[in-house]
């Protein structure tokens, strides 16, 4: 198998039931009405010779070399833009069909570069190969002619080159990164034979273009190029596997020379992304092999002390030596366990399995504390699941789309284009946001409604939607009636109408004009099909939780869940969010989010396990930090995570983290946390194990090995390692060993097998014997729980208030080209978009501050102060300000407070009151953090 | 009581000083006290009479021309405003050979009205159609349009009636008829002088093709060089609506039609249905494939009847009397009449609406009255950029669609460009090649690349490089370009080209006779 050419069916599936059957080159194929004779002819066998048409795109019609002949039809119609019809005869191929691709590739070839043999498009070039199939042997126009072999070559993006002398002006990328990607970058200019690509009137950098590859992918000659596969030449095989960045879970094809990944590639079957990708996941994996990257284990006996490289069975041992030590100083509390979101579940599961059976205690806790707990927890007390209800396919069917706290187009790009197609075709927007994010009114879409409310007064705007809808008669009550608890529902409403939740009182709270809250509830509540999608800027609030569960009882009222169009929609931050979760990192549930205090399922593990399990909850990690501080909690093992970045109010973490006895962190990188660690183990990226992510709609996807761990060792094979010091004997082959315990011990993952993921691609849990092939949208039926519960969502303002002193709100989120805390992207050329964090300010609050674009600024809130660069921009409501979070030394957190959400400690990164004024220098913390930085730096072996 | 003077507002005669021979009118008519009411009516369609006056008198109009603004006091002196006698005086405008010999079915009108009078233009029958048309149902006036023999007059000549009956057989929630005013053939005017000697035409036009098919709203995709024409259109329809044959509630019928004007990109390509279409909806102008049929996904995607504007306004007439009578005129399969349009090296050029049947060579000499540098005519070119040279052994060849496309010609939109001996074949078909390499939206390859390589094979013909081969390569060429070119731009560019060649072979340096 030639692994790098992907068969193409020419042009896109239809999904019609009716079917049309017709004859091409005598064999009869049927196929569903609407599908181009193009297609049908592949599914017949047939190729049919093209250049402009791709699968993953409308065809187009403009190369002509695909023409065929249809008995009863006139000249010679192209066959990727004739719809099949019944009864069709079709002919690809006859003496004057040959001589017309001939003619129609000797233009082409007259005005094109003969470098194939230097070309890096050789060997896997759609022109290379179609001159080949028509069978070109002269060009007797000459190669003295006008031409384009003059063109400039644009490198100004990192990734990929654009080189307009080898441009066949196909318009691929012009539909891909319209079609596909939304972004409406490119056009092509001029008419006649001056027509060109150009991005806009600039360069690729400079232009609109997000970088997401799209147009790259749909190149179909060297003119848009990966710059990896220039350096590195043709791939040898590939192997599918899935974007380790964010909670869409990309399917990739790891295009591999040996182990050198030459590029990642979208896979076309990949259910979550079919196809696409983001400038993340498509380009920004150089940071696997890093010269950064910590390939050997390495220990030390206090953070001042250098570090020792040692071997990993040393270090195994030292770690557990310092583990049972501390336990036996400090008592079995004493230690515990972090887990990623960015590992594999079945690292995620062996690090709790390690934590209760060989630390036997339960505490362990996972990063998604920090951004999705409450979507666990409201989901779970509403829904009766802590999950999505949808897979990202239903957008398609969603008339009204509700975007809550969410920011897909930098956060969640692929489905952001997927939502932006819907959009295109006609569905409506509500963005309830602070900020005016692209969705609000980009390229060919424009939201209906832009609630900009002030941050913190979710809950005060979705039950003023929940009033109107109450009120107003709009509530679906047969839904109700046949699906929801009728005591629970009664009682809600009885809240919900009361003048307080109106939009007017509300009004006040949130600064949205009643009218525009009425004017969406009703859009939301009287369509077909309405989704809702939110984000971290639901969560990581002080009411997180009741936020979430107020956008569930909208859901209900209006009978939006159970069907695919509708739902409730978390947009996980992190690839393995919705996994580790499931996982059983969470110290109070076991892996299915079954409560340790549930003697039948303690039972069970302990019977597969052979150990006893502690039935109380286990720390959480904001307990830990504060044990840590008193003295109780001394020695901490840390999977792919970093806490000291990424958790809030940095300063508190680290003084917790200065007190530990024995700091052991596991990861690619010596990353914050590490600065504060006494074992170093080295981790494994994506690339180097096996195992599979859980994205943000429950689909299970394989990540596969493309390359062995630089350390020797994958993350799990660490875990086990430890587990077996430790004296709890662990032992496993293969990930697939891990997953099959899961599935024996969970009754959502029963079905699930890697046999199965390989033949399905993917699976979405539940998936067992009701759902044997998974389960596309949930609550079908009826909700887990049963009937589903209302729950009384009353507005309770956090207690993070502006004042005087502190009279801005800041709020914080990411951008497109970089990653939560940026260990990976900013080992990349990514930070070619974003190579610091700034500061957004509404221009009138910098007015009033003497403050001008590119100041230095100086952020302080009552936890801490930070300096970075301002940026004004009108995205912003007066009286918010905005920055992300991917550099440390500007590190937002040391700004955010400890406030967290009632229900599941989650930190309300998304409010707090600041101050912000010119600065001169850089703040105490960042002068301290510096001069800590480089001394850690220093400890470092070369 | 005041005299009622025409000069024609029309660009074509604007263009040759009608302007200043109406302000001169009026000046003298003041120092004179001799009372004028000036109308600035449609061309008459005789070019070289242009600026053509005339004064109405008791018994009939009464043309003068070409007037210049210095001849003025001089028709006054010889008391024009009452038909007197003068060097420049042509004797009553509907005794004149050249109109007197034609069939004005669609421009029966034009150059007699005001042409923004709704007043003249219902008491010279306006309206008429579009009043019955209210009273009957969309199938029967589909009906009317399909037995008329109807036919495209935008260039591909098919039956108008299919298209209505697509449109009318097609759902959508909205649908349009959109107007082709992008006349963008050189030597042709037919459109232009409707729009700006008649525009309430094409508005009854639209109409009833918007009652007919259930469209609510008209597209008027007008030619940017036409600043005239949309002035006139412009006011037109605002006065229309304000009669209520436009706008929510046409005539009381309770049915919504109205009509928006739009300007063309100034690309030859977006003539074309489609690429129109693609300007239309704010886009580049380039083609899109068919199918879709406009017909069926036009305008966003909605069904869309789209004409050219000879074929939206010969509808009135057929509507009102029958498409029968219609019918009547014409040979053939090629009914009714068309607006031929004589330009390039002729003497008389202009405009003549004749059935079809007619031959070149009774147009050319009986109307044209040869070139107008008296040298022998070498060839027409029939039909646009697009169409085909003819050489005089084809002039008899009766302009019947059929008949005129196995004489390898193409009517198209009527244009009639004259060339006299002097002409250089080769020169023309290198012209053709060019003109597709600049005009060409660059979507397909044959076009784009095509119609560039064209214009150097026929240099290097040109020059003697390997003449032969040449040749064998740029028929190769055209070969590619007509069978695989998306739309007929590329797809016909090798007509002017290969008529040329074949024609005028000595011209390309060939010593080989025509071979037809
Ligand atoms: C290159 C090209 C240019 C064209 N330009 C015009 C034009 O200027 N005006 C026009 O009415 N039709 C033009 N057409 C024909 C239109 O595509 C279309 O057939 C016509 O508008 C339909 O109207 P009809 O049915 O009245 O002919 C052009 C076609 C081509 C291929
Ligand atoms: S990389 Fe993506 S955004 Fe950029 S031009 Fe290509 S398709 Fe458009
Ligand atoms: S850059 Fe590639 S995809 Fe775009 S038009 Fe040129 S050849 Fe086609
Ligand atoms: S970061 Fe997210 S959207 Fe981008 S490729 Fe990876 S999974 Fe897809
Ligand atoms: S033939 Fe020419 S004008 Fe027509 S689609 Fe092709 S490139 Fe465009
Ligand atoms: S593949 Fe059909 S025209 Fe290009």
């Amino acid at each position: 198998m030639d692994s790098n050419k992907v068969a193409d069916a020419g042009t896109p599936a239809r999904t019609n039931t009716a079917t049309v059957t017709l004859s091409i080159d005598g064999a009869a194929v049927t196929v569903p009405a609407g599908t181009s004779v193009m297609r049908a002819a592949f599914e017949a066998g047939v190729r049919v010779p093209k250049l402009c048409a791709t699968d993953s795109l409308e065809a187009f019609g403009s190369c002509r070399l695909c023409l065929v002949e249809i008995d009863g039809r006139k000249g010679f119609p192209a066959s990727c833009t004739t719809p099949a019809e019944a009864g069709m005869k079709v002919r690809t191929q006859t003496e004057k069909l040959a001589k017309l691709r001939r003619g129609t590739m000797e233009l082409y070839i007259s005005d094109h570069p003969l470098d194939c043999l230097t070309c890096p498009a050789n060997g896997n070039c759609e022109l290379q190969d179609m001159a080949g199939v028509v069978g070109l042997r002269e060009v007797r126009y000459g190669y003295e002619g006008e031409n384009h072999l003059t063109a400039e070559k644009d490198q100004s993006n990192p990734y990929f080159t654009f080189d307009p002398t080898k441009c066949i002006v196909c318009s691929r990328c012009v539909r891909a990164c319209e079609e596909v990607q939304g972004t409406f970058a490119l056009t092509v200019e001029g008419r006649g034979f001056q027509s060109k690509i150009a991005p806009g009137s600039g360069s690729f950098l400079e232009s609109e273009c997000v970088s997401c590859g799209a147009c790259v992918q749909a190149c179909p000659t060297a003119t848009l190029m990966e710059k990896s596969v220039a350096d590195a030449g043709q791939p040898d095989h590939s192997v599918i596997t899935t974007c380790a960045y964010c909670g869409v879970g990309c399917a990739f094809r790891a295009e591999v020379k040996g182990n050198q990944v030459v590029r990642m590639v979208p896979h076309k079957d990949g259910k979550a992304n079919h196809g696409h990708s983001c400038v993340k996941g498509r380009f920004a994996w150089g940071y696997a092999t890093h010269p950064d990257r910590i390939t050997k284990p390495m220990i030390r006996g206090a953070i001042t002390e250098p570090w020792r490289t040692v071997s990993w069975d040393e270090a195994i041992a030292h770690t557990a030596r310092e583990f049972r030590r501390i336990q036996a100083k400090y008592g079995r509390d004493a230690i515990g366990g972090i887990t990623s979101s960015r590992c594999t579940n079945e690292e995620t599961y062996l690090v709790q399995k390690l934590v209760r059976a060989a630390f036997k205690n339960n505490n362990v806790d996972t990063c998604a504390r920090v951004c999705h707990s409450p979507t666990g927890y409201g989901l779970k007390t509403t829904l009766g699941e802590s999950a999505g209800t949808q897979d990202f396919d239903s957008v398609d069917h969603a008339d009204v789309i509700v975007v809550i706290g969410a920011n897909p187009t930098d956060a969640h790009p692929v489905f952001a284009s997927r939502m932006k197609q819907r959009l295109r075709d006609g569905a409506q927007l509500i963005v309830v946001d602070p900020r005016r994010i692209d969705l609000v009114r980009s390229a060919h879409v424009e939201a209906a409604y832009h609630l900009a409310l002030t941050p913190g007064t979710n809950v005060a705007v979705l039950n003023a939607l929940a009033h109107v809808i109450v009120t107003e008669g709009l509530a679906k009550d047969d839904y109700v009636a046949a699906r929801c608890d009728p005591a629970e529902y009664r009682k809600w409403c009885a809240f919900i109408r009361d003048p307080k939740n109106s939009p007017d009182a509300m009004a006040a709270i949130t600064g949205v004009r009643a009218d525009d809250l009425r004017g969406a509830a009703r859009l939301y509540a009287k369509a077909r099909n309405a989704a809702i999608y939110y984000g971290l800027g639901v969560t990581e609030h002080s009411q997180g939780s009741t936020t979430v569960m107020a956008i569930a009882n909208l859901a209900m009222v209006t009978g939006n869940l159970g069907r695919p169009g509708v739902g409730v929609n978390p947009l996980r931050g992190q690839n393995n969010v919705q996994g580790s979760c499931d996982m059983g990192s969470f110290p109070h549930e076991l892996p299915g989010y079954r409560h340790v205090s549930d003697d039948s399922v303690r039972a069970l593990f302990e019977a597969a396990w052979g150990v006893t399990l502690d039935a109380e909850p286990g720390l959480r990690i904001p307990n830990m930090f504060d044990a840590a501080l008193d003295g109780s909690f001394k020695g901490l093992y840390v999977q792919g995570e970093d806490i000291a970045q990424s958790d809030p109010d940095t300063q508190h973490v680290t003084k917790a983290l200065s007190a530990m006895e024995c700091l052991v962190v596991q990861d690619i990188f010596a990353n914050e946390t590490a600065k504060y660690a006494h074992v170093l183990l080295p981790g494994s990226s994506f690339l180097e194990k096996d195992g599979t992510f859980t994205n943000a709609e429950r689909r299970i996807s394989r990540v596969r090995k493309v390359m062995p761990p630089l350390a020797g060792l994958a993350d799990w094979e660490v875990t086990v390692a430890l587990s077996n010091a430790l004296g709890h004997p662990m032992s496993y082959a293969h990930p697939s060993e891990v997953m099959a315990e899961i599935a024996r011990l969970t009754p959502t993952f029963t079905g699930v097998s890697y046999e199965k993921l390989d033949r399905l691609g993917s699976i979405q849990w539940p998936c067992n014997d009701d759902a044997p092939e998974g389960t596309p949208v949930m609550h079908e039926k009826q909700f887990v729980r049963g009937k589903g519960r209302f729950v009384v969502t009353e507005y309770v303002a956090t207690p993070e208030r502006t004042s005087r002193k502190y009279p801005l709100l800041l709020t914080t989120g990411r951008i497109l080209s970089q990653y939560n805390v940026g260990a990976q992207t900013r080992r990349t050329d990514n930070v070619a978009w974003h190579d610091a964090d700034v500061l957004d300010l509404h221009p009138h609050d910098a007015e009033q501050r003497g403050i001008v674009e590119g100041d230095r600024v100086c952020v302080r809130s009552r936890a801490g102060e930070t300096t970075l660069r301002a940026r004004l921009s009108t995205r912003m409501q007066p009286g918010v300000v905005y920055t992300t979070f991917h550099h440390p030394d500007s590190s937002a957190n040391v700004v955010t407070t400890e406030n967290s959400d009632w229900a599941t400690n989650c930190p309300e990164y998304k409010v707090t009151a600041v101050e912000v004024t010119k600065a001169g220098a850089s703040s105490e913390w960042q002068r301290r953090y510096q001069e800590f930085s480089r001394r850690q730096d220093d400890l470092l072996p070369d | 009581m005041s005299v009622t003077v025409f000069v024609p507002g029309d660009s074509s005669a604007r263009s040759v000083g009608a302007d200043e021979v109406a302000q001169s009118i009026a000046r003298v008519a003041a120092q004179r006290k001799q009372p004028v009411r000036i109308v600035r009516n449609g061309s008459r369609g005789m070019a070289w009479l242009e600026p053509l006056v005339e004064v109405a008198t008791d018994a009939s109009r009464i043309a003068y021309g070409p007037v210049a603004p210095s001849d003025v006091g001089a028709l006054f002196d010889a008391g024009f405003l009452r038909g007197g006698d003068h060097r420049l005086r042509l004797g009553p405008t509907g005794q004149i050979d050249w109109l007197r010999k034609q069939t004005r079915l669609t421009f029966a009108r034009v150059g007699v009205i005001d042409p923004t009078s709704l007043d003249e233009y219902a008491a010279h029958g306006g309206w008429v159609g579009l009043r019955k048309a209210l009273a009957m149902t969309g199938v029967s006036i589909v009906d009317e349009v399909m037995q008329s023999g109807l036919r495209w007059r935008g260039g591909a000549a098919f039956p108008a009636g299919i298209k209505w009956k697509t449109v009318l057989g097609a759902v959508g929630d909205r649908k349009y008829v959109v107007c082709n005013a992008d006349e963008g053939d050189s030597g042709t005017f037919s459109d232009r002088m409707v729009m700006e000697g008649d525009p309430f035409l094409l508005i009854e036009g639209m109409a009833i093709a918007g009652l007919a098919l259930g469209a609510t709203e008209g597209w008027i995709y007008l030619r940017s060089e036409y600043p005239d024409a949309e002035r006139t259109l412009l006011t037109a329809i605002d006065e229309a609506r304000a009669a209520g044959f436009l706008g929510d509630d046409v005539l009381g019928s309770k049915k919504r039609f109205d009509i928006r004007l739009r300007r063309g990109a100034g690309a030859y390509i977006c003539g074309e249905e489609t690429a129109m279409l693609e300007s239309l909806e704010g886009k580049r102008g380039m083609v899109r494939p068919k199918p879709p049929l406009p017909a069926i996904a036009g305008l966003f995607g909605k069904p869309s009847l789209i004409h050219n504007v000879m074929t939206l306004a010969a509808v009135p007439l057929i509507v009102e009397r029958g498409g029968a009578f219609y019918a009547s005129f014409g040979v053939g399969r090629s009914k009714g009449t068309l607006p031929f349009q004589l330009a390039g090296n002729v003497k008389h050029g202009g405009l003549v609406e004749l059935p079809f049947g007619v031959t070149l060579r009774t147009l050319l000499d009986e109307f044209g009255g040869g070139t107008a540098s008296g040298r022998p005519i070498r060839a027409v070119q029939v039909g646009g950029p697009l169409g085909a040279f003819l050489p005089p052994a084809k002039f008899d060849v009766p302009l019947d669609y059929e008949l005129f496309a196995q004489a390898g010609g193409m009517i198209g939109h009527g244009g009639i460009v004259v060339f006299d001996d002097t002409v250089d074949m080769a020169k023309m078909a290198r012209y053709a090649m060019q003109f597709c390499a600049i005009e060409s939206c660059g979507k397909c390859t044959p076009c784009r690349i095509g119609s560039t390589r064209g214009v150097e094979v026929i240099d290097k013909i040109r020059a003697g490089d390997r003449r032969d081969a040449n040749v064998a390569l740029l028929r190769d060429l055209c070969d590619t370009m007509t069978a695989a070119s998306l739309c007929a731009m590329g797809g016909l560019t090798p007509s002017p080209v290969l008529s040329a060649l074949d024609q005028f072979p000595e011209d390309f340096g060939l010593r080989t006779a025509a071979r037809t």
